[in-house]
């Protein structure tokens, strides 16, 4: 038995990352892959932090990725971002994440300074691992900046064994008609 | 996937990748339940949302959202001693509410047999506590199965629904909240419905129903005698496992705590030999003593209290035995959610050493998961700068953009002194405690705001005191407080924050919406109900106008007696969302008038909108992605720079 492959998905409650999970995890499952996973709710819904865990490959047991122990993390959001780069990510792990932010209450008080793109960059630059930013100027609706990143994790390759027709498959799987078309499309627009 | 309502009624054997709740209602399909009924409560509502998703004529089982948690498990009760397979699920506190019935249960022979499915919180996820329901499963001597994984959900709660309907009696399936949400590739068998009887078969000649002095004794007895058995069964049920090892060491788990420990065992030279326990009350008693004897050190790894160790250890005591067993050593391992990283913890603190000799296995990774090379390549870790690690600002959870609630807080407060008392009740409006409202400063439980408010005014006569509720709570505990208030006439303003629906769990309709589970249903008003309790001092209004609620809550305060505020507006997430879903909808937005705004910045200060951000330079900004347009904000504005946004999408 080899170790699992485990990913952290985090964000803001609102941002879609019930949809983000549930198509790695399909797409994991259609790509024959040992799939364990979990959501992790909370008071999420009212804009707390939501975050998501998924283990592929044998040898997981738990469905929660151990603290420090995430192979890749995406992030919706920059200040989560930087959050899990510090608690969830291994050493030699990649955080990737959409640079979005949503300024929690102590910034908007003007009480924290808020979290800015080159901060995390270079946290991760000191930590020694990798960061990948995304951000899509041609998105007109917020709510599929997950599918930004899902089209940068297939491009890129970033999950091991899953390849762009999984992704595909797993967001027939999920979606239909005018959603299914516009996912579709913003996945197909990274396929280098 | 997309039909999960068809998938759930397969009649041949499937798999498919789903949650620990979703397996439980394919469980409650194959084993034949017919009624089923609940309150919502996390972690559980995604129990109803799959059975939602299978078309009400074709539901093989009646499903209802009861009012409270007594009350669905009474009309479980109800249908199981009438011959009925049947399920009630909730939430782990809401077996408090239901325990007055609950504890009578064991004393009843329940024909169809029951199963009462409890959504244990440890590490309080989403609950104001992370009580351990097994304590009540001795109380009530009602025996308990406990799955780790989603798949076992599914195998516990077959077996859960046929060992209740063989011995005619109650058994509980402990779901925890990561177990209730665990996703993993399910394996299903088939089914074939067989057909309903509906026959009432309800007999109290053929057993005693009503436990009553010198009833209870020989009830009791036949409980004990039942839960006897059950306890020879479980000694030999497949749920319970011995991972063997020739270790002189041995631990005993239960729950996800044996999914944690098998992640911190991968690898180790050297293991341990586990003891698995799936049926953990009552403790299968000759299994364990025969674990202890085989072993020189026993740990027992249970999350939350020391349930089994308790047992276990006068176990040993009884059984002469002299194995060291090792239970709870420091007060943190009675508290949080036995995550990989605590149960890590604790065995290093139990074995110093045990988890150093890894395998090389674990270092490398198999080649159908090799990672890429972006992945694998590591620099040393440079020093961190002191910058760097600033702490991160928190991030509580915040009332939804539009959300009602938040107009009803900015505008009460107005209306109170900064010594006045207010108080909390659960639900959304719960999120009014933190900044900037700091509205609602006590909560208990589910519908205690009226009765903690009505004791804090008791010679009180500087401080106003009121309180807040929401309307699935006026149902679902609120009114015996309220009457209390009235008989007792009380000197309390109780502001109802009526939104229609049960929010906080995820939008269930409720009494005062129009509509049950199952389609339309007479509606139940909240100010008719008041009226009805014998409430003669009531206004009402809606949230959005926030001076006209502060000048009612002004005047009701400053009357004496029991007064009620209705505060009504509806959900706006839920409302949002249908919208969305509609032919034609575009965004709406409200934008500042960077020109106006004079930067009192009272939007973000007071009213705490989470569309508004600050800029660096310290102007206040929209967030596009957030604000729905509702335009509750504007009046909040000093300067009325916040405007709509005619270049919306
Ligand atoms: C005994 C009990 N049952 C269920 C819950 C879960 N729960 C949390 S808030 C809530 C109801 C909220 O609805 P409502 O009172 O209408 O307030 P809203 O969230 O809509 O503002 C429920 C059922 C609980 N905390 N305690």
């Amino acid at each position: 038995m080899g170790s699992p492959f485990n990913i952290y998905m985090t964000g803001v409650g609102g941002q879609g990352i019930g949809l983000l999970a549930e198509l790695l995890a399909r797409a994991a499952a259609q790509a024959g892959l040992p799939t364990k996973g979990c959501d992790t709710h909370g008071l999420a819904q009212r804009g707390g932090i939501v975050s998501s865990h998924l283990r592929l490959g044998s040898g997981a047991h738990s469905p929660l990725v151990e603290a420090g122990r995430a192979d890749l993390v995406v992030a919706l959001e920059r200040c989560e971002a930087l959050r899990a780069l510090r608690t969830m990510l291994a050493p030699a792990g990649l955080l990737l994440w959409y640079d979005a932010s949503w300024q929690p209450l102590d910034v908007r008080l003007g009480r924290a300074r808020a979290v800015e793109t080159e901060d995390v960059f270079a946290e991760a630059a000191a930590r020694g691992v990798t960061a990948r930013r995304v951000f899509r100027e041609d998105l007109d609706d917020p709510r599929r900046q997950n599918m930004a990143l899902v089209a940068d994790i297939a491009g890129a390759g970033l999950i091991p064994g899953i390849g762009l027709e999984h992704y595909r498959a797993a967001l027939a799987d999920l979606l239909d008609g005018s959603a299914l078309a516009k996912n579709l499309a913003v996945l197909e627009g990274a396929n280098p | 996937m997309k039909d999960l309502g068809a998938m759930l009624l397969g009649r041949a054997a499937f798999s498919e990748l789903a949650i620990g709740n979703t397996a439980l209602v394919r469980a409650m399909i194959e084993g034949g339940a017919r009624v089923v009924t609940s309150y919502p409560g996390s972690p559980t509502p995604e129990i109803a949302e799959a059975i939602r998703a299978i078309p009400k004529d074709k539901r093989p089982f009646y499903f209802e959202f009861s009012t409270n948690e007594k009350v669905a498990l009474e009309v479980a009760f109800g249908a199981a001693i009438n011959g009925h397979s049947s399920v009630v699920f909730f939430k782990s506190v809401g077996l408090n509410v239901a325990a007055d019935s609950f504890v009578q249960l064991a004393l009843m022979r329940i024909l169809g047999g029951m199963v009462v499915v409890l959504g244990d919180d440890p590490g309080a996820n989403s609950s104001q506590n992370e009580q351990d329901n097994r304590h009540y499963a001795r109380m009530a001597a009602i025996p308990v199965l406990e799955p780790a994984t989603a798949q076992e959900s599914y195998a516990m709660m077959l077996e859960a629904i046929a060992m209740a309907r063989r011995t005619m009696s109650v058994v509980i399936l402990r779901m925890t909240t990561h177990v209730c949400h665990a996703k993993e590739l399910l394996h299903f068998s088939a089914w074939n419905d067989p057909p309903l009887d509906r026959a009432p078969r309800f007999d109290p000649d053929a057993a005693n129903y009503i436990p009553l002095a010198a009833s209870v004794a020989p009830l009791k007895r036949e409980a004990l005698a039942r839960l006897e058995r059950t306890r020879l069964e479980f000694e030999r049920s497949p749920f319970n496992r011995v991972l063997s090892s020739s270790s002189r060491r041995g631990i005993i788990v239960a729950g996800t705590a044996r999914l944690s420990l098998a992640d911190c065992l991968e690898g180790v030279c050297g293991r341990p030999t586990v003891l698995e326990l799936g049926t953990v009350f009552p403790l299968p008693r000759g299994l364990v003593r025969d674990f202890l004897a085989a072993h020189e050190e026993v740990k027992i790894l249970e999350e939350l209290d020391p349930v089994l160790e308790l047992d276990i250890k006068a176990l040993a005591y009884d059984a002469g035995l002299k194995t060291r067993i090792i239970g709870k050593v420091d007060p943190e391992e009675l508290i949080g959610e036995y995550l990989p990283e605590k149960v890590r913890s604790i065995l290093e603190a139990t074995w110093p050493g045990l988890l150093g000799t890894t395998k090389a296995s674990t270092v490398a990774a198999p080649a159908a998961i090799a990672r890429p090379a972006t992945l694998a390549a590591v620099s040393a870790p440079a020093i961190l700068s002191a910058a760097a690690l600033t702490a991160l600002p928190a991030r509580p959870p915040q009332l939804c953009p539009g959300c009602g609630h938040r107009s009803a807080f900015h505008a009460i407060k107005k209306a109170l002194a900064g010594d006045d008392i207010t108080v909390a009740d659960i639900g959304c409006h719960t999120l009014g405690y933190l900044e900037p409202y700091r509205m609602g400063r006590v909560l208990l439980s589910m519908g205690h705001s009226t009765s903690t408010a009505s004791g804090l005014s008791i010679f009180n006569e500087s401080r106003k005191v009121l309180c807040f509720i929401g309307d699935s709570t006026f149902f679902h505990a609120g009114m015996p407080g309220i009457v209390n208030a009235v008989y007792n006439s009380h000197n309390v303003t109780l502001v109802v924050m009526e939104n229609g629906t049960t929010a906080m769990t995820g939008h269930q309709d409720h009494p005062g919406a129009g509509r049950n589970f199952n389609g339309e249903s007479p509606k139940i008003p909240v100010r008719q109900a008041l009226e009805g309790l014998g409430v003669t001092n009531i206004r009402e209004v809606d949230a959005y106008r926030q001076s006209e609620l502060e000048s009612l809550v002004r005047a009701a305060v400053a009357e004496s007696g029991f007064k009620v505020v209705i505060a009504r507006h509806p959900c706006m997430l839920k409302l949002t969302r249908e919208a969305r879903r509609k032919p034609g909808w575009t965004a709406r937005r409200v934008t500042i008038d960077q020109e106006s705004c004079s930067l009192a910045r009272l939007c973000v200060a007071d009213f705490g909108c989470p569309s508004f951000q600050r800029c660096g330079d310290g102007r206040i900004e929209v967030h596009k992605d957030l604000c729905i347009g509702d335009g509750s904000c504007k009046q909040v504005c000093p300067s009325t720079a916040i405007v709509d946004d005619k270049g919306g999408e």
